[in-house]
C-alpha cells in the first residue's frame, strides 16, 4: 500500500519522445486507470514506474522514497502483463510461488500463501497443471495471484483484459474491483478501453500522446471535460461536435453534447434531421441522423422506440449539458 | 489439403515414395551390408546378402588404422567446438534476442556473412601460422579453428530459437525479483534447453563432418574419422569390405544423430529466411 | 527490457563473440592479402620481395586456371540444378500422404548426414569402380560396356555424388515450405475452383520462390568450396576446381604467394554469392 508520485517524467526512444512530461501522484489504496488511444504511451508510463524501463529525466517516488535508479526487483511492484507471461516450465504452483522463493522465504510459508491465493482465485485444483493446460481466464488468474503473493507495495496492470473473450472481461472485470476492496492496495490499471476505466477507476488518468490531458473521477471526466479530446474519448457513443455558426451562438469555437443529451421531438431551440440509421440495443436506441444545421449527429434514445430512415426529427440540447470549447480545444467556463 | 485421398492414389504414392527413399539410401544401406561380407563376397556382384556373415572387417579396421582413437578425435572435436560455441553464442544470442540496439541487425548478418568466406581466402595464413607454432595436429587448436568456423551458425540457431521466447516472461521474473543470474538459470534456461540441444545437435553433425580443415590441418595424433577414412583413397588389394567396415563405424553414430535432429536442420541451414 | 543496466550488460555479452569473429575473419585475410602481393615459396627461400600483380598474373595464366573455373561453375550449377529439380519432385511427393512418411523421410535425408570423405569412397569404388561397381554390374546386365566414371567423366562422376549428398538438403527446404502453406489458402483456392495445375502455378510456385532462392545462394557457396570429394578420389588433376588449385599451389607447390592471389580470387567469387544471399536474409529478419 503505497503512494506513487511521477515528477516531470519523460522518456524518449531514440529521438521520438514517447512521454513528455508527466506529473501524476497515484493516491495511496486507490484504483487508477492510465487511458488512452493504442500508442499513447500507457505502457510506457507503467514500465517507467515498473523499472522496465529508464527515464529520459525526470523522477519516479514510492512512498517518498527516489527509486528511479532502482532495477524493477528492487522496488516491490507487481505486474499483470497483457500475455500473462506465465512460466511455460513451471506448475501453478510454482508460478505463483516464483516471487516468494526469488525472496528467500521457506518453502512451508511459500506453501501456505500460495494455498491461500489459489483458494481466493479458485486455482486450488490446478494448482499442479502448467500454465499451457489452462483456459484464458485460468491464466490471467495464476497471473494475478503470483502478483498478490508477495504482498507488494502496489499491483500495475498493463491490459489485462484485452485477450478474453467479452463475457469473461465482465466476470474479471468484477473479480479485479473485488481484489482491489479486499487488499485495500493501491492499483495501477491500463487500459485503451473507456468502458473499463469508466467502470473500474476511482480516478482517471488521460493521455494523449504522452501528456496528461486530464485526471479526475469517472464522473467527473464525463461531467466536466477540460479538453475536446477528453470529451471525445470518454463516453460511448462519442459525443457530437459542432463548429461553425451554431457553436459561436453559444460563444465558443467548438460545442459538444453527449447523444443521451439530446430530446427527440422538442421543439425550442429545435434543430431539425432525417435519420439515416437506427442501431436497436433493446434498452437504447442510437439514431445516426443528418441535420442541416449540425451536420451529422447521433442521437441516444431510452427504450427501443420506433425509427426507420427517412423519417423527419425535430432535435432539442439540454442547455445545461452543452460544452463548450475555444478554438484550442480547451473547455470554455 | 483436408480432402480424402482414395486408398489406390494412396497405394501409389506409397510404392513411389518408398521406391525413392530405398534408392536414396542405397548407397548406405550397401555399404552396411558390404561391411559385413569377406572381402570376397564384396566383389561378388548381384549378391546382395553375404554367404557368410562376419565382423571381422571391424577387428581388422580397429587394428590396422586404430579406429578408437580416431573416433574418440571426432568426439573431442566435434563436441569440444560445439561446446566452446555455446558458451560464445548463449550470451551474444541472448543479448541481440532480448536486448536489441540499432546495430544488432548489422551485426548478425555480418557474423553470417564470415560464415560465407571461402575456407581458402584463410587457408595458407592459418597453415602457416599452425605450422610455426607446432599446432598441426594438436587437438587445442584444430578444436578453436572449428568453434570459429560454426560459432556464426550456433549465434543464428540460438538467436532463432531465443526470438520466439515472449520478453514479457523475462520482464516478470525481474518484477518478481530475480536478479540476472535467476533470470538466465530459472526462466531463461529451462525454456531455451530445446533450442540449445538442437543447436547443439546440428552443429555437432556439421564438426563431425567438416572435411577441409581437418584434412590439412591433422594427421594422426588429432586427426578426425574424416581424415581416417581419406586414408583409404588410394586400394590395396581387396579392401572394399574394410572400406564399407570403416565407413559404417565412421559415419553410424552421427546418422543417428541426425535423424534425431533432422527437423532443426531447416531452421539452422537457413538462417532462419525459411520458417 | 531496456534500462542503461540491462543494456551495458548485452554490450558485454556479445562482445567475446564479436572479438572472436572478427579476429577470424580479419586476420587471415589481411594475412592472405599480404602474401599475394610477395614472392614467397617455402621451397625456395632465397626469393623474397614484392612481387607486385605477378602471383595473380601467374595464377590466372596457370594452364589449369580456365579449366578449375570451368569445373567449379559447372559442378556448381550442374549440382544445383539438379537437386533443385530433384528436390522440388522430392518435396512435392513427401507432401502427400503415404504409409510409412516418417521413415522414407528419415532415408531421404540420410546422405546429408554422411561425411563427405565417405560418400566420395563409398561411390568411386562401391559404386562406379568399372569392374567391381555396383553401376557396372547393372550397365552389363542390360548390356552396356561398363563406363570408367572417374577416368572418362570425373567431373560429372563429382557432381553426382554432390547432388546426392545436397538433394535432401533442398528436398527438406521445400518440404518444410510446402507444409507452411496455409491450409486456409488451400481452402479458398478451392473454393475459387483452382484446378491442381493452377493452384500449383499460383498459389504454390510463388510461395516456393524464397525457399528456393535460399536454397540455390546456401548451396552455391558450399558447392563454391567444394574440396574433400575431389581430394579423396583423387580427381583434382582432372575435375579440379579453384579450391583444389589454391591447395594445390600452397600445399603441394609450396607456391604462398601464388596461391594466396588464388585464394582472393575465390573470396571475390563467393562476395558475389553471398551478397545477395546476405540481402535476402536480411530482409526477412526481425529483430
Ligand atoms: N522499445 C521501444 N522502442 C521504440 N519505440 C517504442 C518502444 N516502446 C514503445 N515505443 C513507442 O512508443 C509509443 C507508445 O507506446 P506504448 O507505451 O506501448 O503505447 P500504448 O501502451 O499506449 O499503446 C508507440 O509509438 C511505440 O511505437
Ligand atoms: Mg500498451
Amino acid at each position: 500500500m503505497s503512494r506513487i508520485e511521477l515528477k516531470a517524467v519523460r522518456k524518449d526512444f531514440g529521438n521520438l519522445g514517447v512521454i513528455n512530461g508527466v506529473d501524476l501522484d497515484i493516491l495511496d489504496g486507490g484504483f487508477t486507470v492510465f487511458v488512452g488511444p493504442s500508442g499513447c504511451g500507457k505502457s510506457t508510463l507503467l514500465r517507467l514506474i515498473a523499472g522496465l524501463e529508464d527515464l529520459t529525466s525526470g523522477q519516479v517516488l514510492i512512498d517518498g522514497r527516489d527509486v528511479t535508479e532502482l532495477g524493477p526487483a528492487q522496488r516491490e511492484l507487481a505486474m499483470v502483463f497483457q500475455s500473462y507471461a506465465l512460466y511455460p516450465h513451471m506448475s501453478v504452483r510454482n508460478n505463483i510461488g516464483f516471487p516468494l522463493k526469488m525472496a528467500k522465504q521457506p518453502e512451508d510459508m511459500i506453501e501456505a500463501k500460495v494455498r491461500k491465493a489459489a483458494e481466493t482465485l479458485n486455482l486450488t485444483a490446478y494448482l499442479d497443471r502448467r500454465p499451457g493446460q489452462l483456459s484464458g481466464g485460468q491464466r490471467q488468474r495464476v497471473a494475478i495471484g503470483r502478483a498478490i503473493v508477495r504482498e507488494p507495495k502496489a499491483f500495475l496492470f498493463d491490459e489485462p483484459l484485452s485477450n478474453l473473450d467479452a463475457a469473461l472481461r465482465v466476470q474479471m472485470r468484477l473479480e479485479i474491483m473485488q481484489l482491489h476492496k479486499s487488499l485495500g492496495a493501491t492499483m495501477v490499471y491500463v487500459t485503451h478501453d473507456q468502458v473499463e476505466a469508466m467502470t473500474m477507476a476511482d480516478r482517471i488518468v488521460v493521455l494523449n500522446q504522452g501528456r496528461i490531458e486530464q485526471v479526475g473521477s469517472p464522473l467527473e471526466l464525463y461531467d466536466h471535460p477540460k479538453t475536446l479530446f477528453v470529451a471525445g474519448f470518454i463516453g460511448s457513443p462519442k459525443m457530437n461536435f459542432i463548429s461553425g455558426s451554431v457553436a459561436a451562438r453559444y460563444g465558443a469555437a467548438t460545442i459538444g453534447i453527449r447523444p443521451e443529451h439530446i430530446q427527440l421531438g422538442a421543439s425550442d431551440g429545435g434543430f431539425t434531421g432525417t435519420i439515416r440509421i437506427a442501431e436497436h440495443l433493446g434498452s437504447d436506441t442510437f439514431i445516426h441522423a443528418e441535420s442541416p444545421e449540425l451536420g451529422s449527429i447521433t442521437v441516444r434514445a431510452t427504450g427501443n422506440i420506433e425509427a426507420s430512415p427517412g423519417t423527419a426529427l425535430a432535435l432539442g440540447f439540454e442547455a445545461s449539458r452543452v460544452h463548450r470549447f475555444d478554438a484550442q480545444g480547451v473547455a470554455l467556463k | 489439403m483436408a480432402r480424402q485421398t482414395s486408398p489406390q492414389r494412396k497405394l501409389i504414392v506409397t510404392l513411389i515414395a518408398w521406391t525413392i527413399g530405398i534408392l536414396m539410401f542405397w548407397p548406405i544401406l550397401w555399404t552396411i551390408l558390404t561391411s559385413f561380407k569377406t572381402e570376397q563376397d564384396a566383389v561378388l556382384m548381384p549378391q546382395l546378402f553375404s554367404t557368410g556373415w562376419t565382423f571381422e572387417n571391424f577387428g581388422i579396421v580397429q587394428e590396422r588404422s586404430d579406429y578408437l582413437r580416431f573416433a574418440m578425435n571426432s568426439i573431442i572435436l566435434a563436441f569440444g567446438s560445439t561446446l566452446l560455441g555455446l558458451v560464445f553464442a548463449i550470451p551474444a544470442a541472448w543479448s541481440m534476442a532480448f536486448s536489441p540496439s540499432k546495430r544488432t541487425k548489422d551485426t548478425l548478418l555480418w557474423m553470417l556473412s564470415t560464415k560465407m568466406m571461402p575456407p581458402v581466402g584463410a587457408l595458407l595464413p592459418i597453415y602457416l601460422i599452425f605450422k610455426d607454432y607446432h599446432w598441426i595436429d594438436q587437438h587445442i587448436p584444430v578444436l578453436v579453428i572449428m568453434f570459429m568456423l560454426n560459432l556464426p551458425l550456433v549465434i543464428w540457431m540460438l538467436f532463432t530459437y531465443f526470438k520466439e521466447i515472449p520478453v514479457d516472461i523475462l520482464e516478470a521474473s525481474r518484477m518478481d525479483g530475480a536478479g540476472v543470474w535467476q533470470e538466465l538459470t530459472r526462466v531463461l534456461a529451462p525454456m531455451a534447453l530445446p533450442g540449445i540441444a538442437s543447436t547443439f545437435l546440428l552443429n555437432v553433425i556439421l564438426a563431425w563432418n567438416e572435411a577441409f580443415w581437418t584434412l590439412k590441418l591433422t594427421d594422426v595424433h588429432a586427426a578426425p574419422l574424416t581424415v581416417f577414412i581419406a586414408s583409404y583413397s588410394s586400394p590395396e588389394g581387396l579392401f572394399w569390405a574394410k572400406l564399407s567396415a570403416a565407413s559404417t563405424m565412421a559415419i553410424a553414430p552421427i546418422l543417428i544423430l541426425g535423424w534425431f535432429s533432422q527437423k532443426q536442420l531447416v531452421r539452422g541451414l537457413t538462417f532462419g529466411a525459411v520458417k | 527490457m531496456a534500462t542503461r543496466h540491462s543494456q551495458g550488460i548485452a554490450r558485454l555479452a556479445v562482445a567475446p563473440a564479436v572479438i572472436v569473429l572478427f579476429l577470424w575473419m580479419i586476420v587471415p585475410l589481411v594475412m592472405t592479402i599480404y602474401f599475394s602481393f610477395l614472392r614467397y615459396n617455402l621451397l625456395n627461400p632465397d626469393m623474397d620481395g614484392w612481387a607486385g600483380f605477378s602471383n595473380f598474373y601467374y595464377f590466372i595464366t596457370d594452364e589449369s586456371f580456365p579449366g578449375a573455373v570451368f569445373n567449379t561453375l559447372a559442378l556448381v550449377a550442374t549440382v544445383i540444378v539438379a537437386s533443385v529439380a530433384g528436390g522440388l519432385g522430392l518435396a512435392l511427393l513427401l507432401d502427400q500422404p503415404f504409409w510409412g512418411r516418417g521413415i522414407v523421410r528419415l532415408l531421404v535425408i540420410s546422405p546429408f548426414f554422411i561425411m563427405p570423405t565417405v560418400s566420395a569412397l563409398v561411390w568411386k569404388n562401391l559404386l562406379m569402380n568399372p569392374i567391381y561397381g555396383l553401376f557396372a554390374f547393372l550397365q552389363q546386365l542390360v548390356g552396356i560396356t561398363p563406363l570408367d566414371w572417374f577416368a572418362k567423366v570425373p567431373l560429372l562422376s563429382v557432381a553426382i555424388i554432390a547432388s546426392w549428398q545436397w538433394l535432401p538438403f533442398s528436398a527438406l527446404i521445400i518440404l518444410t515450405a510446402l507444409q507452411s502453406l496455409d491450409e486456409e489458402q488451400k481452402d479458398a483456392s478451392a473454393m475459387d475452383g483452382a484446378r491442381a495445375l493452377s493452384y500449383f502455378r499460383y498459389i504454390v510456385l510463388p510461395h516456393l520462390a524464397r525457399p528456393i532462392t535460399v536454397v540455390i545462394l546456401i548451396e552455391t557457396i558450399f558447392l563454391l568450396n567444394i574440396f574433400a570429394e575431389i581430394y579423396v578420389t583423387s580427381v583434382g588433376g582432372l575435375a579440379g576446381n579453384l579450391t583444389y588449385l589454391v591447395y594445390f599451389q600452397g600445399l603441394l607447390n609450396f607456391d604462398i604467394g601464388e596461391a594466396s592471389a588464388g585464394g582472393l580470387i575465390a573470396v571475390v567469387l563467393a562476395n558475389l554469392v553471398s551478397i545477395f544471399l546476405v540481402r535476402i536474409i536480411g530482409r526477412n529478419l526481425e529483430i
